[in-house]
């Protein structure tokens, strides 16, 4: 193998596990570090800069960083990195003055962001410090898209979310709510400079030819509407038996819900075996710790009615077959039919994109499914000053990716009003420095606690469900957060090697608990992995590979499970290894370079 | 600084036949500088002990005065071990292989507690033919008490004082040798590829077997000028062959290498293939193995590996035709005779 290239900042941010997996690239490791010296302000402001809604996220994310937390591979559970979030924005003083403010020096250029959703204010939180005259368009009548209309308020207390919208609504963003935009062209005839779409993924899917469907269709809801309209208030009850159509994470959000509408007997209803349910897993304990069974292989199969009355539905039982190929098909099993009585229906079998809006013939293509044509990286529509972000742009996805979106479309935005290349992005700004402060004293906390994960406490649910507004999840105590924060394996501390220093004298293979160093002849990576001290056979994780050493050997480190204890570097004689940290700041608007005034 | 090692280990790391993991053989972080060849023999004992799967509690580890001797805290932490007085690790071992045979001896020393202080008490252990390993870990230098040339620095080899050593050095395999030992060998703690088969031909050796193992003390003689450093060693290592240790249930499967290949069978059924054999090396001639030492020092080489064996060579026990059972476990019924007995032997007086 050729020796690693370490000036190419993707090695090292790889390492980074959680920071590489986030899709906006949050440096998770800094912050923890932040929350376990109490400095609770710099763990919040790391996130903001990253991610714009720690509160929001650090109660709702996705969190496809903690499945590629490192800890996962060398114990049984993740850093509980999500809601370590949570502890910063919890327990963070205030840190207005830590946010621009406005006024900013206008820059002359005026954007219209259509959607209020957290990737359009990503673009404006990025784009208003910069001078933007920014229009932000939303039809609801506050701003934060389906995080104000779909995520219930028992996971997401409305004034945090209030809190984290209006740091980037005070920047100075021109408020259009109430209005839903019905035509581009008459936005495209404005002045606007660029315009970004970031309308979501708002059109729910129904079951439209099941057979009973219109007869009682004012007991029958598609899941997001009848969230958004328990969020802004029309909607207050529901029957006592509901019955949840679909196993993602709608579904749970509907149910739940239900039950503090006063559903009694709420029951989720999924296709699909439960262990292959959408739903994130713990969605999914959170409501059946509220009493809502959930069936799973029932297929639909009509909707009950008498006289206009909904009385249930109709479910066919299925098994999942696999082919060769490992494909799933559902296959009915010769079981009777299931039948389920139900005063209310909540349909959550998904979103699809809609654009009534966008007339056809404006120079915007649409591709497949009737979604835009849009670039992956620069989220430029194939009408140069029309950007696509968040779900509008790719199809539905989460919070966090919408902002890494936002994020992205921001630098596009600014460096098409620069009239520059929105191909030529960026570098992202990154930094490696040591970690030394005596012979064997690092600046970061190197011991490795075995502390399994840490349970965030929830409130009582004979309270929580009487009222949709009293938050669940209680989030984790100054002590407990400490103690959760102290878990992180602090994977931005990289193991640094320097060959010329290197005496080949075994004392960091020795002593290294995970058994990740050899010193062994070169070869090609496949043969290589298979000859290590400990066979390398996680492939998704590199080989850190140095040049050839006096012995003609040269020195691989499995960068797998890895636990940056810095032990390699305490017990090497000639400091050949240090213990560097490395900071990887995504490129944002803010790093685009001014060009030249004409 | 760190004084312990985290929890984990690499989740595919093995377990051996009776259960344990690597991790079970360990002992407390090294306290010993940084880079010292020492803690790479603890972790060669570590590895050989773990790979013979000898149970940790039937392990004694003895050792005398010196860093070297402070190793036995770095490994087998759930094994018997007894620090003892400089130089006298061999008296402390010869009482406890006395009393109770059935145990795994390894007795850990230096060039300075052996080949200075405990010289006479090593003569002794050789003779008597104990069963034990003896490694010696042998850097030309007292480490502990800062350096000083220790007996087995070479003349003209200096250190971090950088005054040479002027007196002539004691090669501990010639003389185990000269002795009568009957395991002899020589490693060096940066090859671990030869150093592990060696202790584990040496545990599982019925009888006294010394490895003198070279090992470069980062502080105080490791400099240009002297013969005991990384460098130097790994320039001047010559071996007899290339050693491979066979456990008694296992096939030798290992691709035959270049050159005259031997097998030695040893007491227990297990065996040593040795390939690459020097020219004029047998491993069952002690002769040729004390001339082998001396051509190579003449050469200014240092001749590493396994250096002599006689696997047949009565141990201790043997040689005093002690009972089979160890003598602590020998209760008062065992060892007084009975009325009749007594009276039996009464008559034979008369
Ligand atoms: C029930 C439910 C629960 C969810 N829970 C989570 C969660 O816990 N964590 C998570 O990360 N993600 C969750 N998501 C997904 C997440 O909400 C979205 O992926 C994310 O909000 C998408 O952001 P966005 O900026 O693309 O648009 P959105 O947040 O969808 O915002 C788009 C906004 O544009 C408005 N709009 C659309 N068309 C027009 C128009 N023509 N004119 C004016 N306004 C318009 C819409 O009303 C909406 O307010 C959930 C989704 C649902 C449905
Ligand atoms: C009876 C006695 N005399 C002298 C000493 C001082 N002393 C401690 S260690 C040592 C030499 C150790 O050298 P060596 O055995 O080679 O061990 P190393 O530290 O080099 O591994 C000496 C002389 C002592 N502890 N006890
Ligand atoms: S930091 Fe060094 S010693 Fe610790 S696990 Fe990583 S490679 Fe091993
Ligand atoms: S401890 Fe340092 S000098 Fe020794 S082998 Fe490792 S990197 Fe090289
Ligand atoms: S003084 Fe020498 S022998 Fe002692 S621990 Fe340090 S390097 Fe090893
Ligand atoms: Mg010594």
């Amino acid at each position: 193998m050729k020796p690693t290239d370490l000036k190419d900042p993707e090695y090292f941010h790889k390492v980074v596990d959680c920071q590489y997996a986030c899709p906006a690239h949050t440096p998770v490791p800094e912050y923890i570090r932040m929350i376990a010296l109490e400095r609770y302000d710099d763990a919040y402001m790391i996130n903001w800069e990253s991610n714009v809604f720690p509160g929001v996220l650090g109660r709702t994310c996705d969190r496809p960083c903690e499945p590629a937390c490192r800890r996962g591979r060398v114990e049984e559970e993740p850093v509980a990195i999500c809601r370590l979030k949570r502890v910063a924005a919890d327990m963070k003083g205030n840190v207005r003055d830590r946010i621009p403010q406005g006024p900013f020096p206008a820059n002359g250029k005026k954007v219209a962001l259509i959607g209020g959703g957290p990737a359009s204010l990503t673009v404006a939180r990025d784009l208003a410090p910069l001078g933007y005259e920014i229009h932000l368009f939303d039809e609801q009548k506050a701003g934060g898209g389906f995080m104000r209309s779909q995520i219930p308020a028992f996971r997401l207390p409305e004034q945090v979310l209030d809190e984290e919208v209006n740091y980037i609504l005070d920047m100075g963003v021109h408020k259009h709510f109430n209005t839903y935009v019905s035509s581009m062209k008459e936005i495209l005839a404005q002045d606007y400079d660029a315009v970004f779409v970031g309308t979501g993924a708002p059109r729910g899917k129904d079951l439209p030819k099941l057979p009973g469907r219109w007869d009682a269709k004012e007991r029958v809801h598609i899941g997001i509407d009848w969230l958004a309209s328990v969020a802004f208030e029309h909607t207050e009850k529901i029957g006592k038996k509901v019955i949840v159509v679909g196993g993602g994470n709608t579904a749970m959000d509907c149910c739940r819900t239900a039950r503090r509408l006063g559903g009694t007997d709420v029951k989720v209803v999924v296709r699909s075996p439960f262990e292959e349910m959408k739903a994130s897993p713990w969605e999914i304990s959170d409501a059946q710790h509220e009493d809502i069974p959930i069936l799973s292989c029932h297929n639909p199969k009509a909707f009950v009615t008498e006289n206009g009355v909904l009385k249930g539905m109709m479910f066919q039982k299925v098994e999942a077959v696999y082919d060769d190929n490992g494909k799933r098909r559902l296959v009915p099993t010769d079981e009777p039919e299931v039948f389920i009585e139900a005063d209310d229906v909540l349909l959550a079998i998904g979103q699809d994109n809609a654009f009534p809006w966008i007339e056809k013939d404006l120079g915007i293509e649409f591709g497949e499914w009737d979604m835009p044509v849009v670039d992956k990286v620069t989220f430029q529509s194939t009408l140069p000053k029309v950007f696509f972000g968040g779900d509008a742009a790719f199809g539905p996805e989460n919070v966090i990716t919408a902002v890494a979106h936002g994020h992205q479309a921001a630098v596009s935005i600014e460096l098409f009003c620069q009239q520059s290349d929105v191909h030529q992005r960026p570098a992202p700004i990154t930094n490696l420095y040591s970690q030394k402060m005596g012979i064997h004293e690092w600046s970061y906390d190197n011991g490795v606690v075995s502390d399994l994960r840490y349970q965030v406490p929830h409130a009582n649910k004979e309270i929580t469900l009487t009222n949709r507004k009293l938050e669940v999840e209680l989030g984790f105590d100054m002590p407990t957060g400490y103690k959760e924060a102290m878990r992180c394996l602090n994977c931005d501390v990289q193991t640094v090697f320097q060959e010329n220093r290197c005496i080949e004298c075994d004392a960091c293979v020795d002593v290294c608990p995970t058994s990740c160093i050899t010193f062994t002849t070169n070869g090609e990576e496949d043969d290589l992995r298979q000859r290590l001290t400990m066979p390398a056979n996680n492939p998704d994780q590199d080989l850190y590979v140095s040049d050839v050493l006096p012995t003609a050997r040269v020195m691989v480190k499995d960068e797998d499970v890895c636990l940056h204890c810095g032990l390699c570097a305490e017990r090497c004689p000639t400091s050949a290894w240090d213990m560097q940290k490395f900071l990887y700041n995504v490129s944002k608007a803010s790093h685009v370079c001014p060009t030249e005034a004409v | 600084m760190s004084y312990k090692r985290p929890a984990f280990r690499h989740p595919d790391a093995a377990i051996n036949e009776i259960g344990f993991h690597q991790k079970d053989y360990e002992g407390a972080l090294s306290t010993l500088c940084a880079g010292c060849g020492h803690d790479s023999i603890s972790a060669a004992i570590i590895q050989a002990c773990f790979e013979l799967s000898i149970p940790p509690h039937r392990i004694a580890k003895i050792s005398g005065i010196g860093c070297s001797s402070k190793t036995p805290t770095y490994f087998l932490a759930n094994s018997h071990g007894f620090n003892s007085v400089h130089g006298r690790m061999p008296s402390v071992a010869t009482g406890a292989v006395m009393a109770n045979k059935d145990l795994t001896y390894i007795g850990v020393s230096g060039d300075g507690d052996t080949a200075s202080i405990g010289m006479g008490q090593f003569a002794h252990v050789v003779r008597r033919n104990l069963n034990m390993v003896y490694i010696v870990m042998n850097n030309g230098c007292y480490g502990l008490t800062k350096g000083q040339d220790s007996a087995t620095a070479d003349v003209g080899s200096s250190g971090k004082a950088g005054v040479p050593t002027m007196f002539s050095s004691i090669d501990l395999a010639g003389l185990a040798l000269e002795l009568g030992a009957g395991f002899v060998a020589r490693s060096f703690s940066g090859d671990k590829n030869q150093l592990i088969p060696l202790i584990k031909a040496g545990i599982s050796h019925d009888g006294f077997a010394l490895i003198d193992v070279l090992s470069p003390c980062v502080t105080f003689n490791n400099t240009k000028s002297s013969t005991k450093s990384y460098t130097y060693v790994r320039d001047h290592m010559e071996s007899t062959s290339i050693a491979d240790f066979v456990p008694v249930k296992k096939e030798i499967t290992a691709s035959v290498q270049p050159g005259e290949s031997k097998t030695i069978e040893m007491h227990d059924g297990s065996k040593i293939s040795l390939s690459s054999i020097a020219e004029g090396w047998d491993p069952k001639d002690r002769l040729s193995a004390i001339n082998a030492i001396h051509k190579a020092s003449l050469e200014g080489e240092v001749l590493t590996g396994l250096l002599y064996i006689d696997a047949a060579q009565p141990p201790v026990h043997k040689l005093l035709n002690t009972v089979d059972a160890p003598l602590n476990s020998l209760q008062e019924r065992d060892l007084v005779p009975s009325q009749e007995a007594l009276e039996e032997i009464n008559m034979g007086f008369r």
